[in-house]
């Protein structure tokens, strides 16, 4: 098969059948594309993770993109990442047709009450994840605990500051932290 | 205006959402309120029907909020701007061979980032619980059935961990959810 209607489909088979995003979709990634395909290595598999982590966007995208894009440059990649996207899009361009008249049936919108209270649970679960799994220095246990704060204070009186400007914040913090410690170094030394 | 306010609000969202997933949440929740494109209510909604249908939740909520905006082309605008700047960014970090990100500057900006995105992440998931278990938050009075079902739902989620090696998971939550929601709020 031509490989780029085969990263177009392997991607979409990925695409249609992980549920959740995120994490949740690196080992089907992995089976495709390391065991199946042999697309990259594990090792290869294991530094696009990394990679994902700190860039922006959705990690399967991310994943998408770099193995199109290693495999059969730009159109690999173009093939791969649109492969990803599409399955969700179509299901949910369906949703959003429907969904408002769903909602008026009252069992329905009863069943979505219960709903709201779950999502609150599985985001503060996210964060909790990802504490744990944070490096435990004092330096981004305080920054974890001071954008915790800052944001709960945000969202509860309406302050117009972005999430976005936080970061930004954050890693000029980042930054100054680093030239004062290099800065230190270089005194002693 | 709107399809280019559409254009411009999920750049932002994905040029700015690391570690996608949920991580894209507090982001996508300032964006969409700021436009007025969804109540927190109708957020609520697409965030659990994003984690109940496949694909990255990022996407599922451009995709949403683009067609309730502007149609099949709101849809697709939305959904390639916020996949495209971390297309770029992949693109760019494959060509450099990852010097980018191993450059100290960049290491240290991110370094700041990181941990800051996990307190956005947990103050936005600590604020949507009080958000529903208040009538007005913040003040209004606790709304003591919404008490009841979001502890008996932490008990049953964290709890199945203790019992099972990887607990229930989030797409079972929900259904548990929708299922207290039917029968709480049904028979009132």
């Amino acid at each position: 098969m031509n490989r780029i209607a085969d990263l177009f489909l392997t991607f979409a088979k990925i695409g249609l059948f992980t549920f959740g995003g995120g994490y949740a979709m690196i080992p089907f990634i992995e089976d495709n594309c390391v065991i199946k395909k042999q697309w990259i290595s594990h090792d290869e598999m294991m530094n696009i993770t990394v990679i994902s982590e700190s860039t922006p966007g959705p990690i399967a995208i991310n994943c998408a993109t770099y193995i199109g894009f290693k495999q059969k440059g730009i159109g690999g990649a173009v093939a791969a990442t649109v492969g990803m996207a599409l399955p969700s899009f179509c299901i949910i361009f369906l949703i959003s047709l429907f969904l408002d008249h769903f909602l008026e049936i009252r069992w329905i919108a009863n069943a979505f009450r219960g709903i709201k209270l779950a999502v609150g649970i599985l985001i503060l679960d996210a964060a909790i994840r990802m504490i744990r799994k944070m490096p435990k220095k004092p330096f981004t246990i305080a920054v974890t605990a001071c954008a915790f704060a800052a944001m709960l204070f945000i969202s509860i009186f309406s302050v117009r500051v972005t999430s976005i400007t936080l970061m930004l914040i954050a890693a000029m913090i980042g930054l100054i932290a680093f030239l004062i410690a290099k800065g230190r170094e270089g005194g002693a030394g | 205006m709107n399809l280019l306010n559409l254009l411009i609000g999920f750049l932002k969202v994905g040029l700015f959402a690391f570690g996608g997933g949920y991580a894209a949440v507090p982001l996508i929740r300032d964006v969409v309120l700021s436009y007025g494109w969804l109540d927190q209510d109708m957020l609520t909604n697409i965030i659990a029907i994003s984690e109940s249908t496949p694909g990255p939740i990022m996407v599922n909520l451009a995709t949403y909020v683009g067609s309730i905006q502007g149609g099949i082309i709101g849809a697709l605008i939305a959904t390639l701007a916020v996949i495209l700047p971390s297309f770029i960014i992949i693109l760019i970090v494959v060509k450099l061979e990852k010097k980018l990100l191993k450059n100290q500057y960049v290491q240290a900006a991110l370094s700041g980032v990181k941990p800051c995105i996990i307190g956005i992440i947990g103050a936005t998931g600590a604020y949507m619980i009080l958000q529903h278990v208040f009538t007005a938050f913040p003040g209004g009075t606790a709304d003591i059935t919404a008490v009841i079902v979001t502890a008996v739902l932490a008990v049953i989620y964290f709890g199945s961990r203790k019992i099972f090696k990887r607990g229930i998971s989030p797409v079972l939550l929900i259904g548990i959810a929708a299922l207290a929601g039917v029968l709480v709020y049904g028979v009132q």
